[in-house]
């Protein structure tokens, strides 16, 4: 997504260019990135008083400091910062380890962004999901486009049978929902 | 001094000098910007503007904020009308706000803004505004940038010599444009019996150091004539305030020809520390009046209404030496003190020249007892004794000045439409710029206090045929900004502005964008109607009275199913916004209302009274697109008639069995 808006400034610059007949493009390169820099993303903004958004609870904790890792690689952390609302289910360190060796060094190479944002992504859904609000046999439409089926037994509430909420944190813009797994989107169909 | 004769000739004068003097015609606007003007007003996207300029809207009654030099908007903030846009007089908790001793007034003509002050610098901690009409001064958090006080002025009409405030903002002043026999009496007399019945009466207002609470501390007794603006003494001058008067004639008709008679009006100096030692001695009168004290409380997000029936008053016919009377040339609008508080510049609307007053001669004069008479008992300065000097031929139609602090005044012309710049020890002109067109107030930052930041002037044009796309019979007033770093006067950038700007100030965004509130702690929050979580929402019904407690947080309302209203019923919708986090308003709207809508501030609770006008089901929802699901955020409210017997029910996101057999089977 960011490409693309990447793109459209070049668009736009070389616009600006061909209308001001400007004798070199360095000087509308030096505006365009003035502008990226100027605005920083929603996630820059200094803000220690409001409740924190989803980010800045995962960045807060130890527990899951490669999921951050995995969002700023996925380019994810400004959407998340956003208005929302999410619901993120968000797997620990441990739940990471427990990938096949090699697999998350492999999904966070630049070639493997894509990869890395449809599983990232798989772990989103739009509204503030709490708790209470999944039920047993509930399916979960994804960010990704995928599902999530929702089981519950004896308290404990599974995503596809291979993950368990472990802890449910509110944040500003959404719910984080700590998992002990993470999920792996169906294969896509070529 | 009277002088019949001298009028036309003066006319004249003036109309020979505005086809003649060259240098007074606004020049062609296109040669009037150069090339660099657009990179000194350019501010790039995802930076902040450098100064925050407060802008009076006039007309609309309200106060729009500007960042400078970019010109963005960055605000409207409602004060004398009511605004569909912040929902400020629409919902329960604002309407008291409106209030007067006269009722509820919806719209009103804000004329000035004025910056609080310490030690005669701006400090960021709140703007006052004058209502004209119904004279009212307020003051606006700038925390919150909300109303957070109005206050009403008995005794008054035509609130224009406002809201002018003392070098730590102890006094905030307002000084009366139209003289009106006093509350008091019975005012049912001939308007030709205006120089026996008319007063003109000025406030002091006292300022709660702490808190910003506004009292009226004493008003002062003056003769019948139009105070037009004021300025504050300040350092060696602290003490004093200066107001320029004109219908010194007091002409009850007809002010166009029969306030212009008389070769000097005044400029009125008031001694208010003497003011304070006659009050603090008992010499002051009560009298028992009728106004209004609003007052916006920021804990319980509701205003109360209080009206007042005291008001001390000093005559200052009686108390000789508090007012003293400075002979100003030719209906004098625009009174301003330089930084160091020993000039006063008066600007006299139909004046050939701008009068420089001395502080240091004012005051030896008043000793010297140098007075060439008196006017309805208030002695009156021999014009010489106080003069510094004159600023001979500087342009058209004088209106006000501002300072850079450096030496020298910036005066707009309204006639020649121009902006000139002199040096005020030396009272020559050194630059001037035209405007697009006819310029009233100007504003340097800082520009009337003891430390202005001079590098910008902004002046505000009431005037712009041909500056912008035509938008039928009305077109927008302009604000112009122009870089005055250097020794010419740059035009920079015009922009629009809303309503029609009076005066403006201008502050470096340092001293205010780090208080801004992010929003209101809801465990802080002393609503009587507050709902802190889902938990507690609720609606309760007393007779015919319905309240509703309702939670708005993304993206849904708790409850959103509400049934058993009926008919004849009157609902109060409370509604909270439960977000803790910085710019996530909800907004409230539901079918029907006659009212209008609510936004609602993230930690708020503002309330909208809804009475149904017919059974049936009516939906509401937010109004500010607050995230991904606000499409979402909707609910139903069920009315029934007055005698059914539909229970009161409320519910959010329980999967309650549908009762339509169409979809249960």
């Amino acid at each position: 997504m960011k490409n693309t808006s990447r793109l459209f400034l070049v668009i736009l610059c070389a616009g600006i260019v061909s209308c001001n007949n400007a004798p070199e493009t360095t000087t509308t390169k030096t505006v365009s990135a003035d502008t990226i820099s100027a605005s920083g993303g929603q996630e820059k903004v200094k803000d220690n008083e409001s409740e924190k958004d989803i980010v800045k609870v995962a960045v807060s904790s130890k527990d899951h400091t490669t999921l951050v890792a995995a969002l700023k690689q996925a380019d994810l952390v400004t959407s998340l910062s956003n208005a929302g609302p999410f619901t993120v289910f968000a797997p620990t360190n441990a739940a990471f380890d427990k990938l096949p060796a090699g697999t998350v060094d492999g999904l966070m190479k630049n070639e493997k962004k894509e990869d890395l944002q449809n599983i990232l992504q798989y772990h989103v859904t739009l509204s503030a999901l709490k708790a209470d609000a999944l039920h047993d046999g509930q399916v979960l439409g994804m960010v990704n486009g995928d599902n999530v089926t929702v089981t519950v037994k004896d308290g404990k509430i599974m995503l596809n049978n291979s993950a368990t909420i472990v802890a449910s944190i509110p944040a500003s813009n959404g719910m984080v929902h700590v998992i002990d797994g993470v999920l792996l989107p169906p294969e896509k169909k070529k | 001094m009277k002088n019949f004769k001298l009028f036309p000739v003066a006319l004249f004068v003036s109309i020979v000098s505005l086809l003649f003097v060259d240098s007074c015609k606004p020049k062609n606007a296109g040669n009037a910007v150069t090339a660099d003007a657009a990179s000194k007003s350019y501010v790039a996207p995802g930076k902040y503007d450098e100064f925050y300029n407060f802008v009076s809207g006039g007309f609309s009654g309200q106060m729009s904020v500007y960042g400078l030099p970019s010109g963005r908007l960055l605000r409207v903030v409602p004060v004398f009308s009511v605004d569909p846009e912040k929902g400020y007089g629409y919902s329960e908790e604002t309407k008291p706000m409106l209030n007067t001793s006269r009722g509820f007034v919806p719209w009103d003509d804000l004329h000035h803004s004025e910056l609080s002050q310490t030690n005669g610098e701006i400090d960021g901690r709140w703007v006052f505004a004058n209502a004209n009409n119904t004279p009212r001064v307020a003051r606006i958090d700038l925390s919150t940038f909300r109303t957070a006080e109005i206050i009403e002025l008995p005794n008054s009409a035509g609130n224009h010599s406002s809201p002018f405030i003392t070098e730590n903002t102890e006094y905030v002043v307002a000084g009366t444009r139209f003289s009106v026999p006093p509350d008091n009496v019975n005012g049912d007399v001939p308007i030709n019996s205006y120089k026996k019945n008319f007063k003109g009466t000025i406030s002091f207002i006292s300022v709660d150091k702490a808190t910003g609470n506004m009292n009226i501390a004493f008003q002062l007794k003056c003769p019948g004539v139009n105070f037009d603006l004021s300025h504050a003494g300040k350092g060696k001058s602290h003490g004093w305030f200066f107001f320029s008067c004109y219908n010194t004639e007091q002409a009850n008709t007809l002010l166009e020809v029969n306030a212009s008679q008389r070769d000097k009006d005044f400029i009125m100096a008031v001694n208010w520390k003497k003011a304070e030692e006659y009050l603090k001695a008992g010499k002051g009168q009560k009298e028992t009046v009728k106004y209004a004290h609003n007052i916006y409380d920021e804990k319980n997000h509701t205003a109360t209404s209080e009206l007042k029936t005291e008001v001390i008053v000093l005559d200052t016919k009686e108390l000789k030496d508090i007012c003293y009377f400075i002979p100003c040339p030719k209906s004098p609008h625009g009174c301003d003190v330089d930084p160091t508080g020993e000039y006063i510049v008066g600007s006299g609307k139909l004046a050939a020249l701008i009068p420089v007053f001395s502080f240091d001669k004012l005051m030896n004069a008043i000793t010297a007892k140098d007075f060439i008479g008196d006017y309805d008992g208030i002695p009156v300065v021999k014009y010489e004794s106080a003069l510094y000097g004159e600023v001979k031929k500087p342009g058209l139609g004088p209106l006000h000045t501002e300072f850079d602090g450096k030496g020298n005044a910036i005066t707009t012309f309204f006639v020649s439409s121009e902006i000139v710049k002199w040096n005020i020890k030396d009272l020559k002109v050194l630059d001037r710029a035209s405007t697009y067109y006819s310029p009233g107030h100007l504003c340097i930052p800082g520009g009337d206090s003891k430390k202005p930041n001079a590098k910008y002037v902004i002046v505000y044009n009431k005037i712009t045929k041909d500056r912008y796309l035509p938008t039928g019979p009305e077109l927008a007033q302009s604000a112009q900004i122009f870089d005055i770093t250097g020794d010419k006067m740059q035009l920079i950038l015009d922009f629009p502005t809303i309503g029609e700007p009076h005066y403006a100030q201008a502050v470096s965004a340092d001293v205010i964008k780090n208080n801004s509130l992010k929003f209101y702690k809801i465990e802080e929050n002393t609503n009587a109607f507050v709902t802190k979580g889902e938990s507690s929402a609720k609606v309760v019904r007393k007779d015919k009275r319905v309240d509703i407690y309702i939670t708005a947080i993304r993206s849904h309302f708790a409850p959103d199913n509400i049934e058993g209203i009926k008919m004849g019923d009157d609902v109060y919708w409370h509604v909270t916004n439960l977000e803790q986090d910085w710019d996530v308003p909800h907004g409230f709207a539901i079918k029907n209302a006659s009212n209008g809508e609510l936004l609602v501030m993230p930690g708020e609770t503002q309330t909208l009274k809804w009475t149904p006008e017919k059974p049936g089901i009516f939906p509401f929802y937010c109004t500010d697109f607050c995230s991904a699901l606000h499409q979402e955020m909707q609910g139903y409210v069920r009315v029934s008639p007055a005698n059914s017997s539909t229970a009161l029910l409320f519910s959010t996101g329980k999967n309650v069995a549908p009762v339509d057999s169409a979809v249960s089977k």
